[in-house]
């Protein structure tokens, strides 16, 4: 009985607060969102928050918040101390330090991104199609996916990178291959999940066909499972990305990339603490910070915040 | 023992025939990605030479002018003994190349990999289900020890250790003193993840009826968290064992580079720099066959951790 009422009421127990020309599941990630902007509970995020803003503003607008060139440095002030003229001191070629890591930010943050994308686009289409009933598709693509999870991250984007060639824009391709099973393993087990539920199930017994039913209901509710794990993603996608360009396969001199300055850094360290420290600093903040924001975003997705 | 037959061909059988596809699969992937993906062999061997012929001339030496499925099968026959091919670079067998390179490596990725269960296992029974201020820093050290980048730890504990109280040499191979800090930088990574998962499924079982019971039965917290609560929470951690070490070999890398150790990471690291693909190649497969043996080996033994698994 109460298995033929919760059918009949399906949709209803899928309860939003605000009445929208979304599909409810979005809705219920644009309501998150709103709640989690307007009514911060705890600091933590709000913080991170604070840290992305900031770092926003290093990508798009470098120039508003140091009047120093990050490619030009003044040689005579070689590894100089942080005092009032450099706050954060300059790097041996007398490049103001602060002034590369406002200037590294965009590519950070640049390749973050465009790794995550490509892992989502791939990952969530993948995904999609492991979670059919088909059997041999499932069982391909996951084969796949434990494939290609197979290889730890560093070495395959190492891999990718001997046959690509090194440089930013193949950094960001090879993270972005890395992360794909990661993504496709979560949408198929969601897609698994939801293609079962009551709301799908009265939809068919509604006259609505499997294909239409699929898109309508199962694909938008699919895809909230999508931003948490990509917010925490990119955070990952610029540690592995900082690392290749530490190995100096990434972007390469005079770039102001942070995991390059940190690999220039290392012959001075013991002269210069603050070319070896501030940018991981920056590296571990934004890390940080977007790990906060993925989890604070779940918890007000999954409707149990602060 | 019908129970230990049955599970031997309901659990294991599958799971090492599925261990046994990926491997396939790995090594597969690799082969398509050496001929499917640009930049061909032959273009990164001739490097900045040309005259006519030269290219056949690469192409013959190198077994390419014959088919793409005669040189599949030759690939498979010959990783399957073992035999990873020749450097493009060195002209001398890739094991020759990688295999006296293997054990530093796998020396520094066992000691940070011990280490790294030590520390969470400490963090995990020290702190979960305590007070809130104990709780709250301890995340937050778990925090940073995950979103740190692994060079940079290496760089931090060098400043602290090696230029300011000079406890550790700054680089080399030599005795355990140079082992330290790059055993202690790859560790942290890897600990704060596993505190982080211990700790989640030791809160979560902190709080089931056996806990009580066992409470009930008059034992020691200490001893109810080692013996009971934590065999119950190393579940969840079992499973991210293969990933662990698959993290633990990648951070290797970069961690040799930080301390200038020898061992894969800087042959690898060359090798990539000099297109050197064969000896990429073989690493990488190489660390997927450990990270597919890891998983497997860890999926199999989680049928024994966990009793429960016995019964159905």
């Amino acid at each position: 009985m109460t298995e033929m009422s919760s059918r009949l009421s399906g949709p209803a127990s899928h309860t939003v607060t605000a009445r929208s020309v979304w599909p409810k599941p979005i809705n219920t990630l644009i309501n998150a969102l709103i709640n989690f902007l307007t009514r911060p509970r705890r600091l933590a995020p709000l913080l991170a928050c604070a840290w992305m803003i900031l770092i926003a503003g290093f990508a798009f607008a470098p120039h508003w918040f140091t009047a120093y060139d990050p490619l030009e440095g003044d040689v005579l002030a070689s590894l100089a101390a942080p005092d009032a003229e450099h706050f954060l001191g300059t790097d041996k070629l007398g490049r103001d330090v602060f002034a590369r890591i406002v200037y590294g930010a965009r590519f950070s943050l640049g390749v973050g991104l465009g790794a995550v994308a490509i892992s989502v686009a791939f990952g969530v289409l993948l995904g999609l199609i492991a979670g059919q009933r088909q059997r041999v598709l499932d069982e391909g693509f996951s084969r796949l996916f434990d494939v290609v999870s197979a290889y730890p991250g560093v070495l395959l984007a190492m891999l990718l990178i001997t046959f690509l060639g090194g440089s930013l824009v193949n950094v960001a391709i090879a993270v972005g291959i890395a992360g794909i099973p990661k993504f496709g393993r979560v949408v198929r087990a969601q897609t698994k999940a939801v293609q079962d539920a009551d709301y799908v199930v009265q939809a068919s017994i509604y006259g609505r066909s499997r294909f239409s039913a699929f898109l309508v209901h199962v694909v938008p509710n699919v895809l909230t499972v999508v931003p948490v794990v990509a917010t925490i993603s990119v955070g990952t996608a610029i540690l592995t990305t900082s690392g290749l360009s530490f190995l100096g396969l990434g972007p390469q001199p005079p770039t102001p990339e942070w995991g390059l300055m940190l690999a220039e850094s290392r012959d001075y360290l013991r002269t210069a603490w603050w070319t070896g420290v501030l940018p991981g600093i920056a590296i571990t903040l934004t890390v940080i910070a977007f790990a906060v924001l993925g989890g604070s975003l779940q918890r007000h997705i999954e409707g149990r915040a602060p | 023992m019908t129970s230990t037959r049955a599970m031997i061909t309901k659990r294991i059988a599958p799971r090492l025939l599925t261990g046994l596809l990926v491997a396939w699969g790995a090594v597969t992937a690799a082969f398509i990605g050496m001929h499917a993906l640009p930049g061909r062999v032959e273009d990164i061997l001739a490097g900045d030479m040309s005259w006519p012929g030269l290219r056949e001339a690469i192409a013959q030496e190198w077994g390419l002018d014959q088919s793409v499925w005669s040189q599949y099968v030759g690939f498979i026959w010959r990783i399957a003994q073992g035999d990873f091919g020749t450097s493009y670079v060195m002209r001398q067998p890739v094991a020759d190349v990688i295999g006296p390179q293997i054990w530093p490596t796998v020396h520094l990725a066992l000691s940070a990999g011990i280490l790294a269960v030590v520390l969470a296992v400490l963090a995990a029974t020290l702190t979960a289900g305590r007070g809130r201020i104990a709780r709250a820093a301890a995340s937050l050290i778990e925090l940073a020890c995950v979103s740190a980048p692994v060079f940079w730890i290496g760089l931090l504990l060098l400043l602290a250790f090696s230029f300011t109280l000079r406890w550790f040499p700054v680089s080399g191979a030599d005795g355990w003193r140079a082992l330290v800090l790059p055993a202690v930088t790859l560790a942290l990574p890897t600990a704060g993840l596993l505190a982080q998962v211990l700790r989640e499924a030791m809160e979560k079982a902190l709080v089931q009826p056996f806990v009580v019971t066992t409470r009930a039965r008059g034992i020691g917290e200490t001893l109810l968290r080692l013996r009971h609560v934590l065999r119950h929470a190393a579940l969840p951690a079992v499973t991210l064992g293969g990933w662990l070490v698959g993290g633990l070999l990648g951070g290797a890398v970069i961690t040799e580079k930080v301390f200038g150790r020898p061992g894969l990471g800087t042959v690898t690291l060359n090798a990539v720099l000099s297109q050197d693909a064969p000896v990429v190649l073989a690493v990488v497969m190489l660390a997927a066959l450990i990270h597919v043996l890891a998983s497997t080996a860890l999926d199999v033994a989680y049928v024994f951790i966990d009793p429960r698994l016995k019964v159905q």
